[in-house]
Parts: structure tokens; C-alpha cells; sequence
């Protein structure tokens, strides 16, 4: 095993969690399980930043993923609270049948 | 052995990422989510960043999750039901995702070959202290319209879950 890891395996893994959480909120019909999907992409961002401030030797990176944890959890209060009060209009979670917006 | 431990949470990453995608139960979704987020706590330590494991443990992990779930059982979410459109959005979106992860993978190992590497330990720069200070003097500004976001985002969610009284 070599001591050194690649950087591109790190950049690898991201862009596999990214793709897997646009997969998610694509896919899924439940708003809370697309929600938690932007999380992961979320995630996956913060990992290519981190992995570029070890690459560029600089700490920005990692203060610009701090950001972005606290932008999620700002976006995660809020979404929730929408969420809650759609739940409470409408009784379901299923984005298929909040479509009243459409045509 | 830097490889081997990024090997395991690097699988453990990616198996609890498809978790999330295919499981029908929001729970379940919810805690392979922790599951990755606690694998890439790990990798950030192995790319030299101690602070941000531990804010990836306790606030993503600890806070944002724990409220996922509050949520969910709140709400009491079952599985979710199959419906049309969801077949046709697998039927086009399977393609273009692996499209899209096939180009991304390309383009990263045409940039960065085998001899960039990550060595664990060559850069320490991600401690409480230097990570603090870059906050509070190059990033200042932003730090302080962080915390007017935070207490708008505060605001907007005690006026949405406000309940007018009878």
C-alpha cells in the first residue's frame, strides 16, 4: 500500500456523493427524503472544498466549508418549517400530489 | 495505512450514500445519512482538518439530523408510494447521472494524476486556532452576515410554525 492517496480519489468520492444525492432528490417522492438528498450534495461539496485547501495548502477552503455547514443548517430550519406547514395544509408529503402550482 | 482507513470509510461513504437514495423509509434515509456524514468526519481528519470533523459531528450529525428526524416523527412519515412520474424520471435520469459521474471522474483524473497526493499529517493548518483566526480577521464580513442569516433563518421558521391561538 502506498503512504500517499491520490487527490483525485477524494475528488472521485465526491462527485460519486454528489451524483448519488442529485439521484435522490430526482427520484424520490417524498419531500423530506429529496431535502435530506440536497444534504448529501451538500456534503459532497464540502468534501472538494476541504480536499482543495489540503491541495493548495491554504485554509480558505476549509473556512468556506464551515460556511456551507452553516448555510445547511440555516436551509435546514427553514425547510423544515415549510415542510411542517405544507403538512399541515395539505396532509401529505408526497410532492406529486402538492402540484396545485402546475399548468 | 492512510490508504486502508480511507479505503474503509471511503465504501462505508458510498454504501450508506446509496442507503439514502434507495431506502423507502425516511428513518432509515435519515440514519444512512448520519452514517455518511460520520465517514466523512473521518476523511476530513485524514485531509487535515480536526476542526471541521468535529462541527461535522456535532452540528451536521448532532443538530441538523436530529431535527430531520424530529420531523419525520413528528409528522409520522410512512414509506413513500411509487407513482408514474417517478418511473419516468428513473427511466431518463439513470443515464444522464452516470453521464454526468463518468465525465466528472474523467475530467478530475485528467487534472490531478497519481502523483498529487494526500499524505496524512503534511498539513496541520485545520486546527481550532488557525481556522478561527482566518475567521475572524480575513473573513470577518462574512462571518458577521453569517450570523444576521442565521437569526433571519431563526425568525423565518418561528413565523411559519407560528399557530395563531383561539
Amino acid at each position: 500500500m502506498p503512504q500517499t492517496i491520490p487527490l483525485s480519489w477524494y475528488l472521485v468520492l465526491s462527485a460519486v456523493l454528489f451524483a448519488l444525492g442529485a439521484a435522490g432528490f430526482v427520484f424520490r417522492r417524498n419531500i423530506i427524503t429529496m431535502f435530506m438528498s440536497i444534504e448529501l450534495m451538500l456534503n459532497a461539496v464540502n468534501l472538494t472544498f476541504i480536499a482543495f485547501a489540503y491541495h493548495l495548502r491554504q485554509v480558505d477552503g476549509q473556512v468556506f466549508a464551515f460556511f456551507v455547514m452553516v448555510v445547511a443548517a440555516a436551509e435546514a430550519a427553514v425547510g423544515l418549517a415549510i415542510i411542517l406547514t405544507v403538512f399541515k395544509n395539505r396532509a401529505t408529503l408526497q410532492v406529486d400530489e402538492i402540484a396545485s402550482m402546475k399548468n | 495505512m492512510d490508504a486502508i482507513i480511507f479505503l474503509i470509510f471511503a465504501a462505508a461513504a458510498v454504501i450508506f450514500g446509496i442507503n439514502v437514495v434507495l431506502r423507502t423509509h425516511p428513518v432509515s434515509s435519515a440514519l444512512a445519512l448520519i452514517g455518511v456524514m460520520a465517514s466523512l468526519a473521518v476523511i476530513y481528519l485524514l485531509l487535515g482538518a480536526p476542526f471541521l470533523a468535529a462541527v461535522q459531528v456535532l452540528v451536521y450529525a448532532g443538530a441538523i439530523m436530529v431535527l430531520f428526524l424530529f420531523v419525520i416523527m413528528l409528522l409520522n412519515a410512512g414509506s413513500e408510494k411509487k407513482s408514474r412520474g417517478a418511473w419516468m424520471a428513473r427511466l431518463a435520469g439513470v443515464p444522464l447521472l452516470v453521464a454526468l459521474l463518468t465525465i466528472l471522474s474523467f475530467v478530475i483524473f485528467r487534472m490531478y494524476p497519481r502523483s498529487v497526493g494526500v499524505k496524512f499529517g503534511s498539513f496541520a493548518a485545520g486546527t481550532v486556532e488557525r481556522v478561527g483566526s482566518a475567521l475572524f480577521t480575513t473573513y470577518l464580513l462574512p462571518f458577521e452576515i453569517t450570523s444576521l442569516l442565521v437569526l433571519i433563518a431563526i425568525l423565518g421558521a418561528v413565523v411559519l410554525g407560528y399557530k395563531e391561538l383561539d
